[in-house]
């Protein structure tokens, strides 16, 4: 048994910036492709709920018992953010939840570290970021946000990718920074990086090579990344590889996403590459990091599981997403731009003694059954709403089970950063029903018997307590029963 | 349900309304006085001879001190209650049950809310810290579920259902132009509420009832010592009341299409009154149109209309002021204003000024003249599917 990954998740948001839509408002040239953006309600810890989501969608068995949570941009210092993860995936007690945080080059430590559990159980690294910059620099327009979970499998898991190697340096060096609070990064003069970096990568290349008893040319996929772009660019050009394994970047449609830039290079590499397959990633940051993997037969099986729990690609997700953002929204919801609040009070800080009672329904959005008479009760309840019994019910996760759209209304008063607020009412498929917000939706598409998935969100951040919950959002179109009479 | 009701063993002998709205020139304490000063003249007592308080109030006070304190009550029980927007109602109803046990001989029940002082719009509410799982969606968008689930229920047009809606408006507007007290005393074009920016749904927002201040009270005894202070009591013949489950934001069941807490608390009220055909018996109504979709569908709930035509009688002008039965012929919570408490109150002294003939003539019901003595009152606390009901009937004449 050899410890290697058995699964991976890719979350982008559904928004997209026009790079055109950026020049267009502040003057200047007109960039070209898109970034994409985590909506208002989205931040590091829910993008990697999400990714985790979707990593363990398709996978049978047991949950993870350790998550390691890299991020540059995390959402609590002092407070473990990976333990808002675990309590949405409802992980075990006893499963271990680090957060590694700060800089890119964490994420290839929370890779390392989940492999270096694995084989003893399950472990997921979750690499997520959201990128942010001055307006109408280029950190703003180049970076992109979302989040990447890839799992490490057990002992009784056949792995799809074994590890094979890594070998790293590490150099002390400015090149890029900032200190904690501050919104942009500053970076020092690119050649200078450069000059410094393409050693750095090379002496890890070729100790890693060394290290798996293997040339360059044996090399068939490689991925190059960090956010230094001359450096990634000069590295790519010079490893020795054959030209056509050099995988191409996303820099186009979705932007560097930093942190999770590591992650969606090496999803991308599990599903183009053929079994068997020697495959390579190199991230560029603070020195270097090259881990060579060797696909195996359990590669396809793997492949064709995700595709039936309708699990998108990397090349999908990297498309055009769902919607794009006007500019001047985007800084809104960055608080660069400060908007009038409407005359409503703010909202109230959850208290932690009651969060905490509630964390299966809260985190895990449980929902309890009646055991008398099957009536579902979200969130659970004691008594039943229909007969009446009392404690007699059992607890049942809907967080990754659909519904469809009610009814719903949209709120013109309500409190929130991104007015209107929508809400729904939703019936998930085998029953249950909920009144909730709806996110990533446009308001005059909503209709009653739109399909719409749970994700987990962030209601609002109040002195400084962010109040994650889950929201109905979109897939796909309404069906047909009950509709009102509009075109879907 | 159950319920054995005091048809007859309580009446009105006093009351007093301040003037609703924006009532910058008054702080609570004021509007507690003013009510309060109004209402022993009304019933020709003083203080001293009012044995035991009840005072209503929402978010302006906590406790009997905040009546005891303004009004200097020596050493007597205040019992202040709290029952979302039928907290004014809940006074006076247990005011009512104090006096019918024999507990007390003279009681004054007062609702007083102070709703302008927030600086913000619509309700801010109080909540008990929670886990931060409630929805965040306003009382408009709560509301704003109704109408177009009956529009669909019901075959009603999109177009036309804004116009039922907008008629209700209308008609309040119309109500509270003539009434010196009302919030809003100005009528209103139906274009002109057809076309109000929205706020939640469908709602515009002259769909919304007025954001306000101010207090009422009224003085309770046995109906037996009534004569003793006024010749025209008004007789409490029902006093409903029903919290429901809550549970109709998960029950699948549940459309939107009624309020099933209303429907519990008219029929108990109905029962204790002795009344089979309200439409034909009641003088009078005061609903809690706290949104115009709500006033319609308590038409139905009520048993005013027949389930799916409220909406035509809406149209035909049936709860006009000088329709078959007038219903909230003070304006409403629409034109008149809700502050919170003082509602229920306000509900019944529009009741003691029209059954007892002191409306002024140009805004007299004919109802009352044409030989209709009851009058009803209903406040609705909380949201569609999870709310509190509160029925009164009062009337000017004894059973047999």
């Amino acid at each position: 048994m050899t410890a290697g990954i058995i699964s991976w998740g890719v979350y982008l948001p559904y928004w997209r910036l026009q790079r055109s839509a950026i020049g267009a408002s502040l003057g200047g040239p007109s960039g070209r492709g898109s970034r994409s953006v985590a909506s208002y309600d989205e931040d590091t810890t829910t993008m990697g709920v999400e990714a985790s989501r979707r990593a363990l969608a398709a996978l049978d068995g047991t949950r993870p018992e350790d998550l390691f949570f890299a991020t540059p941009a995390p959402a609590y210092l002092d407070k473990t953010n990976a333990t808002a993860i675990h309590g949405a995936l409802e992980l075990p007690t006893w499963a271990g939840a680090y957060d590694m945080v700060g800089s890119v080059r964490s994420s290839v430590g929370a890779l390392r570290a989940a492999r270096s559990v694995a084989g003893e159980h399950r472990a997921v690294a979750v690499l997520s970021d959201l990128r942010t910059g001055m307006a109408g620099g280029s950190e703003e327009r180049d970076s992109g946000d979302g989040a990447v979970a890839v799992v490490f499998g057990g002992p009784d898991d056949t792995a799809v990718a074994e590890w094979v190697a890594h070998a790293g340096t590490t150099a002390e060096f400015l090149d890029r920074w900032r200190t904690p609070g501050e919104f942009d990064s500053k970076v020092w003069e690119e050649r200078f990086g450069q000059e410094v970096y393409v050693p750095l990568v090379h002496q890890a290349w070729a100790d890693a090579l060394k290290s798996a008893g293997v040339v360059a040319t044996d090399v068939d996929h490689v991925a190059v990344v960090g956010l230094h772009t001359r450096a990634v660019g000069a590295v790519r050009g010079s490893l020795g590889v054959r030209s056509e394994a050099v995988a191409a970047d996303r820099a186009a449609s979705v932007g560097n996403l930093g942190g999770a830039e590591p992650g969606i290079a090496l999803a991308d590499l599990l599903e183009r590459a053929e079994p068997g397959a020697l495959v390579a990633l190199v991230v560029v940051a603070d020195g270097a990091d090259v881990v060579l993997l060797r696909t195996t037969d359990a590669l396809p099986a793997a492949r064709e599981a995700r595709r039936a729990a309708g699990l998108a690609d990397v090349v999908e997700e990297s498309g055009p997403g769902g919607g794009d953002v006007p500019y001047t929204r985007f800084l809104t919801w960055r608080g660069e731009l400060l908007r009038e609040p409407p005359r409503r009070p703010d909202p109230e800080r959850p208290g932690a003694p009651a969060t905490w009672r509630s964390t299966p329904w809260k985190g895990g959005f449980e929902a309890s059954d009646c055991r008398a008479c099957g009536f579902r009760h979200l969130p659970p309840a004691r008594v039943c709403l229909r007969c009446r019994t009392i404690d007699e019910m059992d607890r049942v996760r809907l967080a990754d089970v659909g519904g469809r759209v009610a009814t719903y209304t949209i709120d013109r008063l309500a409190f929130s950063l991104s007015p209107p607020v929508i809400g729904a009412v939703v019936d998930f498929d085998g029953g249950g029903r909920y009144r909730c917000e709806m996110t990533d939706a446009d308001p005059d598409a909503v209709r009653i018997g739109t399909r719409v998935e749970m994700s987990f969100r962030k209601l609002n951040t109040a002195k400084g307590v962010h109040n994650y919950f889950w929201k109905a959002r979109p897939v796909g179109a309404a069906d047909d029963a009950g509709d009102e009479g509009g075109e879907s | 349900m159950s319920s054995n009701g005091i048809r007859d063993r309580v009446a009105i002998v006093g009351m007093g309304c301040t003037p609703f709205g924006e009532r910058w020139d008054k702080g609570v304490d004021d509007l507690l006085i003013d009510a309060a000063k109004d209402t022993i003249a009304s019933a020709g007592v003083t203080l001293d001879d009012l044995d035991a308080f009840w005072l209503g109030t929402m978010t302006s006070g906590t406790s009997g001190v905040t009546l005891a304190k303004p009004l200097k009550i020596d050493y007597k029980p205040v019992t202040r209650v709290e029952n979302f927007c039928a907290t004014g109602s809940e006074a006076f109803r247990n005011a009512c049950y104090a006096v019918a046990s024999g507990a007390y001989d003279l009681v004054m029940a007062i609702g007083v809310e102070k709703l302008k002082d927030t600086g913000y719009s619509g309700l801010t509410g109080i909540r008990p810290v929670g886990d931060g799982t409630d929805a965040a969606l306003s009382s408009p968008a709560a509301f704003s579920f109704v109408a177009p689930a009956y529009a669909e229920r019901y075959g009603v047009d999109p177009e036309e259902m804004k116009q039922v809606m907008s008629r209700i408006a209308w008609k309040n507007h119309r109500n509270g132009a003539v009434n010196p007290r009302a919030q809003f005393r100005k009528e209103i074009p139906m274009e002109t509420i057809t076309k109000s920016p929205l706020v939640a749904g469908d709602l515009g927002v002259y769909d919304c009832s007025g954001v306000s201040d101010g207090a009422a009270a009224a003085i309770v005894c046995r109906a037996e010592d009534a004569h003793r202070y006024t010749d025209h009591p008004l007789y409490v013949k029902a006093l409903s009341f029903v919290a429901g489950p809550g549970g109709g934001p998960i029950d699948p069941d549940y459309d939107y299409t009624t309020f099933p807490e209303v429907v519990r608390s008219a029929q108990d009220a109905y029962h204790q009154a002795g009344i089979t055909d309200p439409r034909a018996s009641l003088a009078m109504a005061e609903v809690h149109d706290c949104f115009t979709p709500t006033e319609l569908v308590l038409m139905e709930d009520m048993g005013f209309s027949e389930r799916g035509l409220g909406w035509k009688d809406v149209l035909a002008g049936t709860f006009d002021r000088d329709g078959e039965l007038p219903v909230n012929p003070d304006g409403g919570l629409k034109s008149f204003g809700h502050p919170i408490g003082a509602s229920g109150l306000r509900m019944l002294f529009e009741c003691w000024l029209q059954l007892r003939g002191e409306a002024p003539p140009e805004r007299q019901i004919a109802t009352v003249a044409g030989g209709r003595t009851l009058g009803l009152t209903h406040n609705l606390g909380g949201a569609p599917g999870e709310c509190v009901s509160f029925v009164a009937i009062v009337g000017p004449e004894l059973s047999e």
